[in-house]
């Protein structure tokens, strides 16, 4: 049923540092790495020698913000699925493909079930959805369902791909429905925050706004020992005597 | 009505990955990370990060990820290939690899009885140098060199010659304890997954990151704060930090006087020794003793050397190293005002950055408890760590001031004291590594004889150039001349144009391995493809054989007469050893292996082990036995069996018969078995109290001994005033028997200054301001490797073209828009390419992506290919020799000490161009010979 | 969004077919025989060849027959549903028209009122989409609805002075409805609180513009939901469609006050064509708040 779960026991999400994130399109390959091998139909590539169009569940964009004063900035910014609490793909989706687990939130596509409308990308907000072309089928973020709870896998390797490869350490993944997870306390400490809040899909991953950018204090200088270079000589052979 | 819904995924799924794990190493790029290869059905199916492994602790960048997309890339080359076409065509005929290594052998044999020298072999992005190298020393040619030279040698040579080991992948930042981090000029460099991990763990620790950069993404985009100098400055702001700190007494006055020739005594005698330290007889650094006043060897147990100390002897002040740069960097011409323009940062903004570094270093300073004893024989009760760590690249290297600039930011880092201590720089062994325990360069060749030693190495003084009896240069590409007398790393830019000219001398094989020479490595592409095509006045090829090892379908292939074509990495046996350029960190010493975790589906060699049945072929004398037979089956035969010296081999690990010794130990003909046991690599830790302060850390030169990475202790002082450059002055000042060609003897006199200092990098010099006032860069991108990523079709989704990025400034003052071209000439050509507003930049710097434009056929791409149509090169903008002076010399765009090739001295201008259907210029297509790529792919295997 | 010919006949003629049905239902005009079949092959050909175009915009039609079975939440499920149940009411109530001569009006208005439903849960698949401010709006399902049922009475529209008059009332309502959608979904394009400092949490610390994309070439996202239409082009094609849709067929069935065969034809033509183009602009004109995060 496409009708949203009233609750979840987890809510299972992804925590991304946009502080730290140097935009090296690591997760992006191993998200596509994973997934082309397991869940579902692999992601394809049409035209992969030529003019490529493949599906991808996890990309990155590049921003640059100009502030009011100072420079402006930059911020590589991972976007995938969010796995709202109010998934507005999953209530559109005509055919019960598109659900949210109560389990743990996790927002899926059961392939089995899709018939390929595209309507849950419309209406997800965030480009999470993106259809494969070869295989006809809705794709998205599974959270890696099938990592993090895998049984084949270590313990410490049951989060998603993604976070496992991030290099800078970027991503988190966790509970955020417990306030007590390392996440939610992440998210906590550094004001972590919505996308698009104001169109209520109440996504559970959450962004750490930059830290705040060239704020060094250009009215601080270091005092001269002296002058002129005699007199800094002069100190020289006083500090080495104190030494 | 009612569907049944379909099978939903189960909740707690657990789903069986791979039917095995094989562990090995990563070549998507230079970096060597661990990965553990899944197989199903006997294919690779998914490829992630090893997790023990001591360089990317798990995880993996884009291209690592992609390997899976590489190994099966439709562009390999599936068969040793001969030419039939003309030069560049790319029409080939397959051939038996037995047809193949006669061919070669064939070519090479009369070379190595008559004139060695006539082979030239450079082996590009080679990590088997210490292998390869060997190869070409037995060959007896002095002509060999890997991709260094065009690469960052100024930073490796710089850094060595100041403090003997370099940033590059050899040092690191104390990630854990750094509570300050300045960064400059680096987009991705060769310790990718390094650098990101420690950036993270900065980040974590709430440390401060500065990012130094005239282009603000990447690694520069998390700093928190962006310094966006104008490129070549560097050196000049460095120095203007220097003389702020210097004039505010900031400087860790105790470490400079125990580490480092600071005390040192300059003979201000006028004569031949003018300028050189003062020494005993034994050749050791003489300082003055504050205890006694009097003059001893800086290596007493018990003395306190004096920095300002003065001797007057025969009527001359000598003064000591430090008080000589006190008396440079104080001047004004060094304060943050006189530099601020210049550089494009404001004066208070460097002051704010000194106040920062000053804070940092010593009112932040850090203890470990942790005692050690120095090379004295003082035992210290604790570590002392001034936790601010530098870390810098090409973006500072590769300028024609990039020796001098890079040694400015050592001086700076040695001042705060802020190297090898906790929380600063740290030496990954096998460095530290004084300049004397390096060998010099050798060039003694000799017919059917190997050479008599090493090719590269780090020269002391005029007496070890690389020149012929008759002055000339000994090597092709004209490697420690007077033109660049400390190339450590060779000048392989230099190579085909100087073997086109026959400038030093004509040869008669160019053989290389793994460089894309005929495209992105080349400065002047479209004039290197002439060079490798032309013909002289008998029809024949002016450079008369090219042998070529490439494992895919690059633009070069279809330059060479004889393809020898390459495994992929995990098809193939490797060593990536402590000769050359291991896996090491700053806490261990560790090597690695690659075996193949797939056996090659093509006719396809790993390039090292052909090179055992062609040396074998060639009778060179190390790699046949007594009765002539061929001595190394394989690489995987030479890796287990060679040894270097008594106990030491390419592999440090489970050496011994029964594999249970480290470092040094007999051969084990187990040995690969064990690093695969061991998930492919082997690490040796250091003990705690040899961890920091190891260039003078007795424990540290006695665990370096033990291992094998030294012979005996060497001890050293960091030398702040680099003498062997000295002695090139005092040639050129016409002191010794050696004297460089009176059009260079200025030049030397100024640029071999052996205290750094700033000069405008050469290109900028020489064109008119006017006419070129725009700086061009290019950087790496983090998800593709130079040229190889191309063929990748995940990679080539991300970086498919590159558009020519415009400072806001420029992008207003030509009307640009969204979807307007540019035509960007240089005094050496003009491009026409796709540009695209970008505000975090440098006002007066343009830049695009590295090698993302490649030539049509190549790659096994169509025609339409984005990268072939959209994308471009800025190489077409860079000539190797620098604008004519009228002097009817061309001077080489090259760093006039090392030879590091200046490519980012590029000065260029740029004007709206009406949108051609592609990027300008286009060449004609290559014939593939391995056909294009397939249309659609999904790849899974295994179900 | 990508004006895809398939959403576009979609709607375009369903919106027209159960139109038709809606005024059969309700006896205008009252056929039987051969003459109601003409008629309802006219319904149907269009209600039923509109619902297989978007079955064409389906990537894995294999499943579709599955989107009847969300009935409770989807609203495309709820088309779906609607629209097969619309048919074969309106069937059984077509059956007794042409081949028993009898009419069940209780049946025809229950047909009548599951073909406007059936239009209107098409327009709540667009309107109930909050990442598209220009359909999120209730003159979405007034402006198809109204198109449908001006539509449905020209097609129905024979002879009548009465249904004349009521198909130039609906195309004035319709035109109405066109009107307003546009002056609504342009307002709700300006004041949409929907930008890139939203889209990225950054708005807060300055302006935001895309220097990079996430990837060099196109992927399904670009080509389906960043359609950029030029503004001037628009506004072409707007006063193309609403003269075709709407003024030509109101001036033609006053014209042909006399002939009004050839007053309804003409009208009738001209309505179709400006139906398409008003669709295609429905979807080219539709900025999806997706677009942001390429800058576009
Ligand atoms: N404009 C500009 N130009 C530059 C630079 C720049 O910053 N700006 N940087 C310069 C620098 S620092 C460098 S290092 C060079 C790098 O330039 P190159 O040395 O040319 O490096 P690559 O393009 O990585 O590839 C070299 C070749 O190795 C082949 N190859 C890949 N894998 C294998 C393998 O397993 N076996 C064999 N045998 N061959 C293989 C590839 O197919 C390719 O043809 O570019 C230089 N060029
Ligand atoms: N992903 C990936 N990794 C790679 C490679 C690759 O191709 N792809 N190549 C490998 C190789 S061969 C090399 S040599 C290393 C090189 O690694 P890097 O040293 O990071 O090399 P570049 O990408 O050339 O980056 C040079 C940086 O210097 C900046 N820069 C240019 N001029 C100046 C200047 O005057 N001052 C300052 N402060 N900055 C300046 C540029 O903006 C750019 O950010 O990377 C290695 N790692
Ligand atoms: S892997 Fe990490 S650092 Fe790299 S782009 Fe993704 S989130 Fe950013
Ligand atoms: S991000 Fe998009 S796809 Fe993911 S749950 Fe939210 S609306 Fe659905
Ligand atoms: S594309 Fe598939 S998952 Fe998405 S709404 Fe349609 S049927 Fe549901
Ligand atoms: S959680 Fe898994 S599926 Fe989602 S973006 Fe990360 S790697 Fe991709
Ligand atoms: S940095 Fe990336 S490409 Fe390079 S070795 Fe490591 S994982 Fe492989
Ligand atoms: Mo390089």
């Amino acid at each position: 049923m496409t009708t949203l779960p009233s609750q979840t026991d987890t809510k299972l999400g992804l925590v991304i540092d946009l502080d730290t994130c140097v935009g090296c399109h690591a997760c992006v390959v191993s998200c596509k790495g994973w997934n082309t091998q397991n869940y579902g139909a692999p992601l394809s590539d049409k035209d992969a020698y030529g003019t490529p169009e493949g599906t991808f569940l996890n990309r990155v964009h590049s921003y640059e913000v100009q502030p009011d004063q100072g420079p402006a900035q930059t911020v590589h910014f991972p976007k995938s699925c969010l796995h709202c609490e109010d998934a507005p793909c999953v209530t559109v989706c005509p055919t019960g493909a598109s659900y949210k687990r109560t389990e743990d939130g996790i927002v899926l596509v059961n392939e089995d079930d899709c018939m390929g409308c595209g309507l849950c990308a419309w209406a997800c907000p965030y480009g999470a959805r993106e259809l494969d072309l070869m295989a006809g089928v809705m794709k998205k973020c599974t959270l890696c369902v099938d990592r993090i709870y895998n049984e084949n896998l270590p313990e410490e390797d049951r989060v998603p791909a993604c976070v496992r490869t991030c290099p800078s350490g970027a991503r988190h993944f966790g509970d955020l429905g417990d306030p007590n997870s390392d996440v939610s306390k992440l998210v906590a400490e550094r004001g972590g925050m919505d996308l698009m809040p104001e169109l209520g899909t109440k996504p559970v991953n959450k962004y750490l706004p930059p830290r705040p950018k060239d704020t060094l204090d250009c009215g601080v200088a270091l005092n001269p020992v002296a002058e002129e270079a005699k007199g800094f000589l002069g100190w020289l052979d006083n500090a080495l005597e104190k030494m | 009505m009612s569907a049944a819904a379909g099978t939903r995924i189960e909740a707690r799924p657990s789903p069986v990955i791979s039917d095995e794990v094989r562990q090995t190493t990563c070549y998507m790029c230079a970096c060597r990370c661990g990965i553990n290869v899944h197989m199903k059905d006997g294919e690779v199916a998914y490829i992630e990060g090893n997790r023990d492994h001591p360089v990317n602790k798990g995880v993996l960048c884009g291209k690592g990820s992609a390997g899976i997309m590489q190994h099966n890339a439709p562009s390999r080359l599936r068969s040793p290939m001969k030419r039939v076409g003309p030069r560049g065509s790319g029409e080939f005929e397959n051939i038996s690899w037995d047809e193949a290594l006669d061919i070669a052998a064939d070519m090479l044999r009369p070379i190595r009885e008559n004139n060695p020298e006539k082979l030239a072999f450079f082996t590009g992005r080679d990590q088997s140098q210490s292998f390869t190298s060997f190869w070409a020393q037995q060959f007896g040619t002095p002509n060999y060199a890997a991709h260094g030279g065009f690469c960052s040698v100024n930073m490796a040579a710089a850094g060595i010659y100041t403090m003997g080991g370099a940033f590059w992948e050899f040092g690191q930042p104390d990630w854990d304890r750094a509570k300050l981090f300045m960064i400059f000029g680096v987009a991705e460099d060769h310790d990718s997954n390094p650098i990101k991990i420690g950036l993270g763990k900065l980040k974590a620790n709430g440390a401060k990151v500065i990012g130094v950069n005239p282009i603000r993404s990447g690694y520069n985009a998390i700093a928190d704060e962006w310094v966006g100098i104008t490129p070549g400055t560097d050196g000049l702001f460095i120095l203007a930090l220097v003389h702020e700190l210097m004039k505010a007494g900031k400087i860790d006055l105790d470490y400079l006087a125990r580490f480092t020739n600071a005390p040192g005594l300059i003979n201000a005698s006028e004569g031949p020794d003018k300028g050189l330290l003062l020494r005993d007889e034994d050749g050791k650094v003489l300082v003055i003793d504050r205890a006694t006043g009097k003059l001893t060897p800086f290596d007493q147990m018990g003395v306190k050397p004096d920095l300002n100390g003065t001797l007057e002897r025969d009527g001359v002040t000598h003064r000591t190293v430090f008080n000589e740069m006190a008396t440079r960097y104080l001047e004004p011409e060094y304060a943050p005002e006189a530099v601020a323009e210049r550089c494009g940062v404001s004066a208070d903004r460097i002051k704010a950055i000194a106040a920062l570094l000053a804070k940092t270093a010593f009112d932040e300073a850090i203890e470990i408890d942790q005692p050690w004893t120095d090379f004295r024989g003082e035992k210290h009760e604790k570590m002392i760590g001034r936790p601010v760590a530098f870390h810098s690249m090409r973006g500072i290297s590769a300028h024609s001031n990039g020796f001098q600039t890079c040694r400015s930011l050592h001086i700076l880092q040695i001042i705060l004291g802020s190297v090898e201590v906790p929380g600063g720089f740290r030496f990954k062994p096998p460095y530290p590594k004084p300049v004397e325990a390096h060998p010099a360069p050798h060039c003694g060749v000799k017919p059917l004889s190997p050479l008599d030693g090493p090719h590269l190495g780090f020269v002391r003084g005029p007496e070890g150039l690389a020149l012929k009896e008759d002055g000339t240069p000994a090597r092709i590409d004209k490697a420690f001349t007077w033109e660049n007398p400390m190339s450590a790393h060779g000048l392989m830019h230099m190579v085909i144009s100087n073997a086109h000219a026959g400038d030093p001398y004509k040869i008669d094989t160019l053989f290389m391995y793994m460089a894309n020479m005929a495209w992105n490595s080349s400065m002047n592409t479209k004039g290197t493809m002439e060079m490798l095509t032309d013909k002289d006045e008998n029809g024949e090829y002016v450079i008369p054989n090219i042998i070529y090892s490439d494992a895919y379908s690059s633009e070069t292939v279809a330059y060479a007469d004889l393809i020898l074509p390459d495994t992929t990495y995990l098809e193939r046996h490797d060593c990536i050893s402590l000769l050359d350029r291991p896996i090491c960190e700053a806490d261990g010493a560790a090597d690695a292996i690659r075996w193949p975790v797939v056996e090659p589906d093509r006719d396809v060699r790993g390039f090292q082990s052909v090179l055992c049945e062609l040396g074998a072929k060639l009778d060179l004398p190390a790699f046949i036995n007594e009765d002539g037979s061929q001595k190394w089956a394989d690489y995987a035969d030479y890796i287990q069996t060679h040894q270097r010296k008594p106990g030491i081999g390419p592999l440090a690990g489970f050496r011994g018969e029964n594999g249970d010794q480290g470092g040094r130990g007999a051969p084990n003909p187990n040995q690969i078995d064990a690093y695969i046991e061991n998930g492919g690599f082997w690490i040796n830790h250091i003990p705690d109290e040899a961890l920091y302060y190891k260039p003078w850390n007795k424990a540290y030169q006695d665990w370096a001994v033990e291992i094998g990475i030294l012979d005996t202790p060497m001890p050293y002082l960091f030398q702040l005033y680099v003498e062997p450059m000295r002695k090139f002055q005092l040639a050129a000042e016409g002191h010794g028997e050696r004297q460089p060609p009176e059009h260079l003897r200025e030049r030397i006199k100024e640029t071999m200054d052996p205290l750094p200092y700033w000069y405008e990098p050469f290109e900028g010099t020489m064109v008119d301001e006017e006419e070129f006032p725009i700086h061009a860069l290019t950087q790496r991108p983090m998800a593709m490797y130079h040229s190889w990523g191309t063929q990748n079709a995940w990679l080539r989704q991300i970086h498919g073209h590159n558009p020519l990025y415009v400072p806001t400034k420029i992008w207003e003052a030509n009307g640009f828009e969204d979807g307007d071209w540019a035509k960007v000439t240089s005094h050496h050509g003009e491009i026409t390419v796709p540009v695209s507003h970008m505000a975090a930049l440098n006002d007066n710097t343009v830049w695009t992506w590295n090698a993302i434009g490649k030539r049509k056929g190549a790659w096994a791409l169509k025609e339409d290919a984005p990268e072939a149509n959209k994308g471009f090169l800025l190489n077409h903008l860079i000539h190797e020799l620098l604008p004519s002076k009228g002097d009817g010399m061309r001077w080489a765009n090259s760093d006039p000490i090392t030879g590091q090739a200046a490519w980012f001295d590029l000065k260029v201008r740029i004007e709206k161009a009406p949108p051609p259907d592609q990027s300008q210029p286009v060449f004609p297509s290559i014939k593939s010979p391995v056909g294009q790529g397939p249309d659609d792919i999904a790849w899974e295997v295994g179900k | 969004m990508h004006p895809a010919p398939s959403v576009i006949f979609f709607t375009a003629f369903s919106g027209l077919g159960f139109g038709l049905l809606a005024f059969l239902g309700l006896g205008m005009p009252g056929l039987n025989g051969w003459l109601a079949f003409t008629f309802y092959f006219i319904a149907y050909a269009f209600a039923v060849g509109g619902l297989l175009a978007s079955v064409a915009h389906l990537a894995n039609p294999k499943n579709a027959i599955k989107s009847f079975s969300q009935w409770r939440s989807s609203w495309l499920s709820r088309e779906g549903v609607l629209a097969v149940v619309t048919l074969i009411v309106t069937a059984i109530y077509a059956i007794g028209r042409i081949f028993f001569d009898t009419s069940m009006p209780a049946l025809g208005a229950v047909g009548s009122a599951l073909s406007i439903l059936t239009v209107f849960s098409t327009s709540m698949i667009y309107t109930q989409l909050k990442t598209v401010p220009r359909w999120n709006s209730p003159t979405t399902p007034f402006m198809f609805v109204a198109y449908s049922l001006a539509g449905g009475a020209l097609l129905a529209g024979q002879v009548t002075l009465a249904l004349f008059t009521l198909a130039l009332y609906l195309l004035i309502v319709a035109a109405i409805a066109q009107l307003l959608n546009w002056r609504v979904g342009d307002q709700r394009m300006l004041t949409s609180e929907t930008n890139l400092g939203t889209a990225t949490g950054l708005g807060n610390v300055g302006v935001v513009r895309q220097y990079e994309p996430p990837h060099s070439g196109k992927n399904y996202l670009l080509n389906e939901m960043v359609y950029v239409v030029g503004r001037k082009h628009a506004r072409k094609v707007r006063r193309i469609s609403f003269v075709a849709a709407f003024l030509i067929p109101v001036l033609a069935l006053l014209a042909f006050r006399d002939a009004p065969h050839i007053g309804g034809m003409l009208a009738i033509i001209f309505h179709i064509l400006g139906v398409i183009g008003s669709r295609w602009l429905y979807f080219a004109e539709a900025r999806h708040v997706v677009a942001n995060f390429y800058g576009k």
